[in-house]
């Protein structure tokens, strides 16, 4: 067997291995029972005194929503600050400006709800301040944000639950201390020895062998990458993401922060199971997530291995794959299954051009963020996912002829009407704002020149690929769109904050809608959700719902520019 | 609602000196055990500085193995990718043209022997390495510039590949060519 191949597939089998495990944990330590982490407990209710927070205070679910979008308030508020601002805080060795106020805005919206489409460079686009004070930190307390939302949703859904859910604070302040520190400070620390620089030190000046001068940027970037990579966040320390030499040195790094993409989503699937006590509802989940996910990875490692046909025709060798956009420490094998694992969850970082990977590698990285509940971002990836179970528990239940329920709590009208705005909210703000931005370069091609670096097909796919990322808050890029005008900043903007919020709040009021309800018993009438067979019906939900409203655009895009390659 | 932000205003600054602070400098103490102390590791020659191990940088003259083309120059404050689609006609011409200059530089190479990554512009515009393949086809061209036997050149170049136990082989292009000059004195 080829050993690249043999390498990742080392990389995603041990993540698998090690998710197992933490998803115990993490259902451990959101239950609240007995843990090994709890001597942190002391720690922790500092904290709680510090923040002001009254941890035995139980929330419904609407104080939970309340809690979560105020102080998600207040860190757009402190985002916007440092950015218009840290051209004159302080850490800024290397003298970079002040953002403009419509890039700030995007910035600060991408990284308040866990995306990173970054209209900016961080070399030249950042402060050391504001990479810490305001990146970093959104990184740790946005994922958090939606792991806590996720444990409303567990809670809600578990035998005898009624009105109290648990303290929104104290599920955020463990998700940090228990789960991402730790996680992110042992991806830091091997990518750290592995050459990743962690310096306040400005960007050194080099006169090279050649004699050219250049300076080499530098900063405190392992700290970033660690959580970037668990958090399912992806904001890049460099503009070039885990792609640059000094935030992906070698290939144990590689592995390292590409395992950290899926870890936390599939523990959190695991998690859900263990934390009702019914682990074979998280391997059903799993399973699901894992079928729809390899679905995408293996053609797209085949294609990447295979090269870009154009450049066969060249007569070179290229039995390395097609290397246009990649590194050589990385290889094609190692860049595919990073290009698929952070579409299909919403991290965002990248390891190579999305750009350049050949047009059907490209499309099932947007397939990855069109369907966005195979393993999904931190947390809100299981919500996306558990809308899709609603629906399809319902069209099962119609199927079969009986009452649609889910864990004993029947699924009626209201519940589906909000699953189903939050199922077909996604394609709309994709496919509309592609449409919008479509229709406004077509109207005037001279004009927007500049927002295309590539003609025909696939310069459509750069526009469907934005809006696809900032939708499914993803942060990954066609990077050759022109990105950083106020259009795309504000457009993309918007579409970041409606799929962020209204994607949390719809499955946390179906879950508290739920929780009222009264609790039906299990009988041999009662549907089984745990099954292969209920399993088989999610998929096809998933697939019939999200992947298909994205067929006409994707035939725009990646098929014909597929079709067109392939013939010649 | 009052009392809403007013704990949402004190946990993040609870947080901003958990995460922002005690978090950055744990790892800060690490890297000073790290090797290049976290500064990133730096190539002397001669006892001057002349690049980081781990940042690529441009040598395109003859006598050194030269690197991947950089959509980025090189500039190693300013990565960044080509970002050219597969299907681009100017792209493909560009292949075509680096390719059309890279048999001229290296004359008796067959086409079938030039491994693409010496016509495709990496991810980071700053890649530091070749394939082994990447930096044999160039030994004849380096040894009739250097004046050197060719089969002492191919000799430090495999000596040189760093191989990888689940990764690709490699070739770091900087090291390659301190020990060239080394070689040639």
């Amino acid at each position: 067997m080829n050993k690249e191949l043999l390498g990742i597939l080392v990389i995603f089998l041990t993540t698998v291995l090690l998710a197992v495990p933490l998803g115990r944990y993490l259902a451990t330590i959101y239950r609240g029972d007995k843990s090994w982490s709890d001597f942190l407990l002391p720690f922790e209710r500092l904290l709680y005194r510090l923040g002001g927070v009254r941890p035995e205070r139980e929330m419904t679910w609407q104080q939970h929503l309340l809690a979560l979008l105020a102080i998600n308030l207040v860190w757009f508020g402190w985002a916007m600050f440092v950015l218009c601002t840290q051209g004159s805080l302080p850490l800024n060795p290397d003298h970079n400006p002040s953002m403009t106020p419509d890039q700030a805005f995007n910035t600060a919206i991408s990284f308040l709800v866990n995306c990173n489409l970054q209209h900016y460079s961080g070399e030249s686009g950042l402060t050391y301040f504001s990479q810490v004070f305001c990146i970093m930190f959104l990184q740790f307390v946005t994922a958090a944000t939606g792991m806590a939302a996720c444990v409303v949703v567990f809670n809600a859904l578990r035998e005898g639950a009624v009105d109290k859910l648990g303290n929104f604070y104290v599920y955020f302040v463990r998700s940090i201390t228990r789960v991402l520190v730790p996680l992110s400070l042992l991806v830091a620390l091997v990518i750290v020895f592995q050459g990743t620089p962690m310096t306040w030190q400005a960007k050194a000046p080099v006169v090279t062998m050649q004699g050219d001068s250049t300076f080499v940027s530098r900063g405190p970037a392992a700290a970033m990458i660690g959580i970037k990579q668990i958090g399912t966040n992806g904001g890049g320390y460099y503009g070039v993401n885990s792609a640059h030499p000094l935030e992906n040195p070698t290939f144990l790094s590689n592995a390292v922060e590409n395992g950290a993409i899926v870890l936390i989503p599939i523990a959190m699937a695991l998690a859900f199971g263990y934390y009702l006590r019914r682990p074979k509802l998280g391997w059903m989940v799993f399973g699901v997530m894992t079928a729809g996910y390899l679905l995408l990875q293996l053609p797209t490692v085949y294609l990447e291995m295979h090269g870009n046909p154009a450049i066969t025709h060249l007569g070179i060798d290229q039995s390395l794959g097609s290397l246009e956009g990649k590194e050589m420490r990385l290889g094609a094998p190692a860049s595919a299954l990073w290009a698929i694992q952070t579409t299909v969850t919403s991290n965002g970082s990248v390891n190579a051009m999305h750009d350049s990977l050949t047009p059907l590698s490209g499309m099932n990285a947007m397939l990855g963020m069109m369907t966005n509940a195979f393993y999904g971002g931190v947390g809100v990836g299981f919500l996306n996912f558990f809308v899709f179970i609603i629906v399809a528990v319902f069209i099962s239940g119609l199927m079969v002829g009986r009452t649609p329920e889910f864990l004993g709590k029947k699924i009626e009208a209201r519940e589906m009407k909000i699953a189903i705005l939050i199922a077909l909210l996604h394609p709309l703000l994709i496919l509309a704002g592609t449409a919008l931005s479509a229709h406004l370069y077509v109207g005037n091609p001279t004009e927007y020149a500049g927002w295309l670096a590539n003609p025909g097909y696939h310069g459509f796919s750069e526009m469907l690929y934005e809006y696809t990322s900032a939708a499914a808050n993803n942060g990954s890029g066609f990077e050759g769109l022109g990105d950083n005008t106020p259009w795309w900043n504000i457009s993309t903007g918007v579409v970041l904050l409606l799929s962020r919020y209204l994607p949390i709040i719809g499955p946390v009021a179906i879950a508290g809608l739920l929780a009222r309800k009264k609790y039906i018993p299990e009988s041999a009438g009662t549907l089984r959700t745990d099954t292969g067979t209920f399993g088989v019906m999610v998929f096809f939900v998933i697939w019939i719902i999200a992947a298909l409203a994205f067929f006409p655009a994707l035939a725009l895009g990646p098929l014909a520019e597929h079709f067109t390659l392939y013939a010649k | 609602m009052k009392s809403q932000f007013l704990t949402a205003l004190r946990l993040t600054l609870t947080m901003l000196v958990l995460c922002c602070g005690i978090y950055p400098a744990i790892v800060w103490a690490a890297a000073q055990l790290a090797p290049g102390h976290g500064e990133g590791v730096q190539v002397t020659q001669n006892g001057r500085l002349v690049g980081f191990a781990n940042v690529g940088q441009r040598f395109d003259k003859p006598e050194y193995f030269n690197s991947r083309p950089s959509a980025a120059s090189y500039h190693a404050d300013g990565s960044s990718g080509s970002n050219k689609g597969p299907s681009n006609p100017d792209y493909l011409k560009e292949v075509q043209a680096r390719l059309d200059t890279f048999l001229l530089k290296n004359p008796g190479v067959q086409r079938a022997d030039v491994p693409a990554e010496l016509v495709t512009a990496s991810g980071s515009g700053l890649d530091p390495d070749l394939s082994p393949q990447g930096a044999l086809v160039q030994v004849p061209r380096v040894a009739k510039a250097r004046g050197l036997a060719p089969e002492k050149v191919q000799a430090l170049v495999q000596q040189q590949v760093v191989p990888s136990l689940l990764g690709p082989n490699k070739v770091n292009v900087l090291a390659l060519n301190v020990a060239l000059d080394a070689l040639a004195k």
